[in-house]
C-alpha cells in the first residue's frame, strides 16, 4: 500500500503530439481515484505511465517514496486489469494467477497459499484448472481481479475494467470491485470513460480533458459544483443543459430571443447558464419569478420508467433543454411550459473559457 | 435433389481415382517380379513378391558402394526433413520475435530484405552456395545438407504475421508479471504459435523430404543419400545388361511416400484441433 504521486507529468508522442499535458496528482494511501473523459483525454495514457509501460516525456512520478520514471513496469510494485482482461490463454486460470509470482521465484507453497485466498476472495475457486477459454466474461474479470490481487501490490490500476461486459454485469461487478477495494484498501486508480461507474467507485474523481485536468473532487462535490462546462456536460446523465445567456436591463435573456428571465448574478454581459434536468421544474404560468424561468415548448416525451424526459424548446427556436419529469407526467408534442429553477441549482460558466464563476 | 447427389458424387470419385490411381498401381506393380514388369508394363493385380521386394529394398545394400540400403536412405530423409523444418520454424520464429517485438534501426527494411529472398529460391543461387559449403568442409556431412536451406521468408513472414494479431495487452501483463523478453517468448508466444508451428511444420517437412537438387549437389558419399534421390540410383547403376528393377523402385517410392503421408495425417488433426479451440 502506498501514496502515488503525479508531478507535471507530460507525454509527447512523436515530439509533436501533446497527449498529456503536465497533470499532478496526489493519490493518497488506500484511495480509490478514478480518471473520467471522453476518449483521447489522455486517461489511458496516464494510467499506463504510472503502470510503465509508457515512457514519461517530462515530470515525475512516485509510488511510495520512490521515484519509479525509470523503473522497470515487474518492479514498481503494481497490478494492472485490462480492459479484454488479457488472460494468458494456454494457461489454467491457477497458472495464469501464478505466473507473476514464479517469476519472483516465490515458494511453491505460498504462492498457493496466495492463490487458493485470491479464489476464495473472488468465487473463482471451482474454475482453477479451466483455462480462460471456458469462462465467461464475468468469469474471466475475476480471473484478471485474481491476477491482480495475488500479488499483493501497492497498487492497482484499472483499464476500463469493465467495457467488455454487459450491462447487468458491469453493474455487479462494479459493486464487487468497489467492495474489494474497500476490504483490501489498497490505493487505486480506475480509467473509464463511463461517467455513471466513474461517480459510483470514486473515492476522489479526476476528469480530464485534452490531456488537462479539469477538475478533481469527490464525486459529489464535483457534480455539485462543475469547475467547467466541460465537466457540468460530462458528469451527470442526461447532461445538463447549457444556455448561452445575454444581459439587458431586465436582467438574464437569450441572446436568440424571448423565453428567459432571471435576475443578472454577477453583473457580467454574458454568460454560459447551466441546469440540470433533475433541477428543473414545471410551474403553473403566472407562479412568481425564480433565479431562472423559462418558456418552453414540448417536443418529445421519453419515458424510461422510473422517471420521464421531456425534450422541449426555449423561446421561439431557441435551444432545447431536457427537463426530468415524474414517470407517468403527460405533456402533448407542442404544449408550452413554464420552467423554473432555484438559485443554488443554476450554475454560472464564463462565456469564453467555459470556466465556473463562483460567489 | 438425388440426381444432382449423383452428380458430386461422381465428380469427387472423378477427383479421387485421379489422385490415387498412380499412387495404386505403383503400389501393386511393385509387388510383382521386374521381369514380368518389363515384359508387360503396369500391374494391375497383387502379386507375389511383396514380402520379398520390401524386404530387399529396405535391407539389401546396393548403389555403386553396396553401403547403401533403404533403412540408411529412409534415416537420411528422416533427418533432413526434420532437420529442415526444425531448423526453420526456430529460425523464422527467432526473426519474426525480432522484427515484431523489438524496436531496432532498419526493422523495416530488414523485413523487406527477408521478405525478397523469396524471389531468390535455392535454384537460383545454387552455385554459390555449393561453393561456400564446399569450403566451409560440409559437403557429405548432415550440417552441410541441412544449414543452408533453413533461412526461411515464407516462415518468417506467417510468424510476423501471427505475432502481430497477439494482443498488445498481452505482452504488457506479462512485463507487469515479470517476464523478460525470453521468457515472454518461451512462456508465451510459443505455447500460443503451436497451431502455427504445427502447420508450418507440415509443409516444410514435406517439402525438406522431397529436396532433390540440393542433396544430389551435396552428397558424393552415398552414405547419405535420400530416399528421394536413392530411386534414381536404383534404376540408374542397375542398367547395363541387367533388367532395371523397377519393382524395387516402385516399393521404394511407396516408401519415400509414407513418412510425408503420417506427419500430415498426425499434424493435421492438430492443426485443426488448434483451429476450433481458438486460443485467443
Amino acid at each position: 500500500m502506498a501514496t502515488i504521486t503525479l508531478d507535471t507529468v507530460r507525454k509527447v508522442y512523436g515530439g509533436a503530439v501533446e497527449a498529456v499535458k503536465g497533470v499532478s496528482i496526489d493519490i493518497a494511501d488506500g484511495e480509490f481515484i478514478v480518471l473520467v473523459g471522453p476518449s483521447g483525454c489522455g486517461k489511458s495514457t496516464l494510467l499506463r505511465m504510472v503502470a510503465g509501460l509508457e515512457d514519461i516525456t517530462t515530470g515525475e512520478i512516485k509510488i511510495g517514496d520512490k521515484v519509479v520514471n525509470n523503473v522497470d513496469p515487474a518492479n514498481r510494485d503494481i497490478a494492472m486489469v485490462f480492459q479484454n482482461y488479457a488472460l494468458y490463454p494456454h494457461m489454467t486460470v491457477y497458472n495464469n494467477l501464478a505466473y507473476g509470482l514464479k517469476n519472483r521465484g516465490m515458494a511453491k507453497d505460498e504462492i498457493d497459499r496466495r492463490v487458493k485466498e485470491a479464489a476464495r476472495i473472488l468465487e473463482i475457486g471451482d474454475y482453477l484448472d479451466r483455462k480462460p477459454r471456458a469462462l465467461s466474461g464475468g468469469q474471466r474479470q475475476r480471473v484478471a481481479m485474481g491476477r491482480a490481487i495475488v500479488r499483493e501490490p501497492a497498487a492497482f490500476l484499472f483499464d476500463e475494467p469493465l467495457s467488455n461486459l454487459d450491462a447487468k454485469l458491469r453493474v455487479q461487478m462494479r459493486v464487487e470491485i468497489k467492495r474489494l477495494q474497500k476490504s483490501l484498501k489498497t490505493t487505486s486508480v480506475y480509467v473509464t470513460h463511463d461517467q455513471l461507474e466513474a461517480m459510483t467507485l470514486a473515492d476522489r474523481l479526476v476528469v480530464l480533458n485534452g490531456g488537462n485536468i479539469e477538475q478533481i473532487g469527490a464525486p459529489i462535490e464535483v457534480y455539485d459544483k462543475p469547475a467547467s462546462t466541460f465537466v457540468a456536460s460530462f458528469i451527470g446523465s442526461p447532461a445538463m443543459n447549457l444556455l448561452k445567456v445575454k444581459t439587458d436591463a431586465s436582467g438574464l435573456a437569450f441572446e436568440t430571443g424571448a423565453g428567459l428571465s432571471g435576475a443578472n448574478p454577477h453583473g457580467r454581459d454574458r454568460y454560459i447558464a447551466g441546469v440540470r434536468p433533475e433541477h428543473l421544474d414545471v410551474v403553473p404560468a403566472g407562479s412568481p419569478e425564480a433565479a431562472l424561468t423559462l418558456k418552453a415548448k414540448v417536443n418529445v416525451l421519453e419515458p424510461v420508467g422510473a422517471e420521464s424526459y421531456l425534450y422541449a424548446e426555449c423561446g421561439d427556436g431557441g435551444p432545447e433543454i431536457v427537463i426530468r419529469v415524474e414517470s407517468h407526467a403527460h405533456f402533448e408534442p407542442g404544449q408550452e411550459i413554464v420552467l423554473s429553477a432555484k438559485a443554488k441549482d443554476v450554475h454560472f460558466f464564463d462565456a469564453d473559457t467555459g470556466r465556473r464563476i463562483d460567489g | 435433389m438425388n440426381r444432382l447427389k449423383v452428380g458430386d458424387h461422381l465428380i469427387l470419385i472423378a477427383g479421387v481415382l485421379f489422385m490415387v490411381t498412380p499412387v495404386v498401381l505403383a503400389f501393386l506393380t511393385s509387388t510383382h517380379d521386374n521381369i514380368e514388369i518389363f515384359r508387360t508394363g503396369l500391374q494391375f493385380d497383387f502379386g507375389n513378391e511383396f514380402v520379398s521386394t520390401y524386404e530387399r529394398v529396405l535391407t539389401k545394400a546396393g548403389g555403386f558402394t553396396k553401403e547403401v540400403n533403404g533403412f540408411v536412405m529412409l534415416k537420411n530423409s528422416l533427418i533432413l526433413g526434420i532437420g529442415f523444418a526444425v531448423g526453420k520454424i526456430v529460425i523464422s520464429m527467432l526473426a519474426a520475435y525480432a522484427i515484431v517485438y523489438f524496436r531496432f534501426p532498419l526493422a523495416t527494411l530488414c523485413f523487406w530484405v527477408i521478405f525478397c529472398t523469396l524471389l531468390l529460391p535455392l535454384e537460383v543461387r545454387i552455385l554459390p552456395s555449393y561453393e561456400i559449403v564446399q569450403k566451409l568442409g560440409l559437403v557429405n556431412t548432415y550440417t552441410g545438407l541441412i544449414v543452408p536451406l533453413i533461412a526461411s521468408a515464407t516462415g518468417t513472414f506467417y510468424f510476423r504475421q501471427f505475432f502481430k494479431s497477439v494482443p498488445d495487452e498481452l505482452l504488457e501483463a506479462a512485463r507487469i508479471d515479470g517476464a523478460g523478453p525470453w521468457k515472454f517468448f518461451i512462456d508465451i508466444l510459443v505455447p500460443l504459435s503451436k497451431t502455427m508451428i504445427a502447420a508450418i511444420f507440415i509443409i516444410m517437412f514435406v517439402y525438406g523430404w522431397n529436396q532433390y537438387l540440393w542433396p544430389t549437389l551435396i552428397t558424393t558419399d552415398e552414405g547419405f543419400f535420400t530416399l528421394v534421390r536413392g530411386i534414381k540410383q536404383i534404376l540408374q547403376v542397375w542398367i547395363g545388361a541387367q533388367i532395371p528393377a523397377y519393382n524395387d523402385a516402385m516399393a521404394l517410392a511407396i516408401l519415400a511416400m509414407l513418412p510425408p503421408v503420417i506427419v500430415v495425417i498426425v499434424f493435421q488433426s492438430w492443426f485443426i484441433k488448434g483451429l476450433v479451440e481458438s486460443d485467443k
